[in-house]
């Protein structure tokens, strides 16, 4: 009965609280929204014919194949834009292990700096 | 005699000496071998849950090898076991069993499977002596065992020059790591002629070479946890390692996280809470909290431009870690506060949710590869149709590591987010932010492999066997309940670890308790 209702019960998190049965409920509920949405439709949708046919901006319509977008390519946009981050991210990430090894004694002598100096205070 | 007495030390026995009996029934039979396997692990799984049993309803509990009493100075060998350690415990049997199972399939075209299994069971003793023992010249000592078994097995291809490589740099991180971990227990034993764990942080003075100790084990431990800017050894190792590795892999790593927790806690705990040293303690939870979010930044934009599938989810992984330190750091900087409980509980629930998550998207990645030879994210398209099971496994995976209700990864985000903001709102927010990056890297991963048209190269492609089904399932039907049910999680297995973390008082006085 215990193990019972600590299925069901809330989680408290200090400020807010979540309950996964109410958040399935409210999918549920959206679900059978969308599907009484669906149903105004129009009926008269006509397979194989040029209804289904892609409009790309009066361009020709690739083969299936072809239209696949890389998936280096996507988020292109995003990255251009951080290009900078991008350019020292990847000067970082040099596959070198005397740089790995020099990234652990950095982070331990900022770590001695800052404890050994500034800790003298208390 | 009581039999709980012996299963701290049998939990570590039973694999070692399992892994010592495996090239010879080997020789007998291959299946056999396979069955043997599971079922030592099996067997330590059930010592696992009962001892867990145990230590949750009657607190810690010790056993001393050799001899039944302890004595002044404490150097003989102690297992001590608190909430904490069960909790590492039960993940890393879980991954080591799982990735057992998943390897039958996904290992039977290899060669040398004796000694894979051999070194894949010292790695599991090796972790949970770590997670057990009280000793901390013996958690060296296990340390280097899982290192050097590590090592072996991410160099497991080994005609393929990345596989060596990455074991290269895996064991030269390790063993400065693992070196820098011994000069500190040399400073603890100078000091105060012990080497137990219990007795040094009943004693500590929090002086000079204690701060000197203390930064050696923050920046070895985390290095070998995978803390920025010390992580670019992880996608190397974990990107090479044949995937039933990188699945135990990740509870290896989550070993060394769980020796920063009993550092930070058990160790210096007190030193922390001491009036004295409140700008010392402030200084080490505030640069904890900042390579967490550095950890989690560069985690999360390097796995945005990556194109290799295993090599993404590492990136991903290093992400996850921060989140956990993230949870701890605030957890540590605000305890007595309301708000400092839950970012520790959202920290000790993620390391769970992450081994979960992350393994559960490398074993993924290990079925595409193992069903298409392919691991470049360019090269693949339109899976869905084949592998209709591993697709929908994917997209479970993928709606947990990025934080999305109802699964496990979003009650622990929930955690840490909301102490965070209580913390520092910006933090939190960098944090939000970071992770619905994730969702979007994961999405890109999602279409780009099972997505699209069906590639010409790929037409003939077939669903993985049983066995990879079978723990990759296994492991999505643990998510959902841990999403579903957060609290039945929360209130029997990370409460009690996160108890142990800060009532560590109780830790110490039981092996204080017992010396002579």
């Amino acid at each position: 009965m215990e193990i019972f209702d600590q299925l069901i019960e809330t989680l408290q998190t200090g400020s807010g609280f979540w309950n996964p049965i109410i958040w399935i409920l409210i999918i549920i509920i959206a679900f059978l929204l969308i599907y009484v949405i669906r149903g105004f439709g129009k009926k008269q949708y006509k397979e194989k014919t040029g209804q289904i046919q892609s409009f790309l901006s009066g361009n020709p319509e690739y083969e299936k194949e072809q239209m696949k977008i890389k998936s280096s390519n996507i988020y292109w946009g995003f990255t251009e834009a951080m290009k900078w981050i991008y350019d020292l991210l990847r000067k970082m990430h040099n596959g070198n292990a005397s740089d790995y090894v020099l990234w652990f004694v950095i982070v331990m002598s900022i770590l001695s700096v800052i404890l050994l100096l500034v800790g003298m205070v208390g | 005699m009581n039999f709980l007495e012996f299963t701290p030390a049998l939990i570590v026995a039973i694999p070692l000496f399992g892994a010592f009996l495996t090239p010879i029934i080997s020789k007998i039979n291959e299946k056999a071998r396979n069955i043997f396997a599971i079922l030592i692990l099996l067997i330590t799984s059930c010592l696992v849950f009962i001892l867990t049993q145990d230590v949750f309803a009657n607190g810690p509990r010790t056993y001393i090898f050799g001899d039944s009493n302890l004595a002044l100075p404490v150097v003989r060998i102690l297992f001590e076991v608190d909430g904490l350690s069960m909790f590492m415990a039960i993940i890393s049997i879980t991954l080591a069993l799982l990735g057992v199972i998943y390897s039958w399939s996904f290992m039977k075209e290899n060669d040398g499977l004796d000694k894979y299994y051999t070194l894949v069971l010292l790695l599991v003793a090796g972790m949970l002596g770590m997670e057990f023992t009280g000793d901390l010249f013996n958690f060296f000592v296990f340390l280097e065992i899982s290192c050097i078994t590590s090592c072996a097995l991410i160099a497991f291809y080994i005609n393929k020059g990345e596989s060596l490589e990455a074991a290269f740099k895996y064991i030269v991180i390790s063993a400065i790591g693992a070196l820098f971990v011994l000069f500190a227990v040399g400073l603890f034993y100078a000091q105060y002629n012990a080497l137990n764990m219990a007795t040094i942080a009943s004693v500590l003075q929090f002086g000079f070479l204690d701060k000197i100790a203390l930064i050696l084990l923050i920046a070895a431990l985390g290095m070998k946890a995978g803390l920025a800017p010390m992580h670019m050894w992880l996608p190397d190792s974990y990107g090479e390692a044949p995937t039933s590795v990188t699945f135990i892999l990740i509870a290896a790593t989550q070993a060394s996280l769980y020796g920063v927790l009993r550092i930070l806690f058990t160790i210096y705990g007190n030193a922390f809470t001491n009036i004295e040293f409140v700008f010392s303690s402030a200084i080490i939870h505030w640069f904890i909290i900042g390579l967490a979010l550095i950890t989690i930044l560069i985690g999360v934009l390097m796995a945005l431009i990556q194109t290799d599938f295993k090599r993404l989810i590492a990136f991903a992984a290093v992400a996850e870690i921060g989140y956990i330190f993230l949870g701890i750091g605030v957890g540590l900087t605000s305890l007595g506060v309301g708000y400092g409980k839950t970012a520790l509980e959202g920290g000790v629930f993620h390391i769970m949710n992450d081994a979960f998550d992350i393994g559960l998207l490398f074993l993924i990645a290990g079925a595409v590869y193992y069903a298409t030879k392919e691991t470049s994210l360019n090269k693949m398209g339109g899976l869905a149709r084949n592998m209709k099971y591993t697709a929908v496994f994917f997209i479970v995976g993928l709606l947990a590591v990025s934080g999305l209700p109802p699964f496990n990864g979003f009650v622990s985000k929930l955690l840490i987010y909301e102490s965070t903001y209580q913390l520092n709102p910006i933090i939190a927010i960098i944090a939000i932010l970071a992770s619905i990056l994730l969702l979007a890297i994961f999405v890109k991963v999602f279409y780009s492999v099972f997505m699209g048209p069906e590639l010409p190269n790929l037409k003939d492609v077939k669903e993985v066997p049983k066995s990879m089904l079978v723990a990759m399932g296994a492991i999505v039907v643990i998510i959902i309940i841990f999403g579903l049910f957060p609290n039945l999680i929360i209130n029997n297995i990370v409460q009690p670890a996160t108890n142990a973390l800060v009532n560590s008082s109780s830790y110490i006085s039981k092996v204080l308790s017992v010396v002579v």
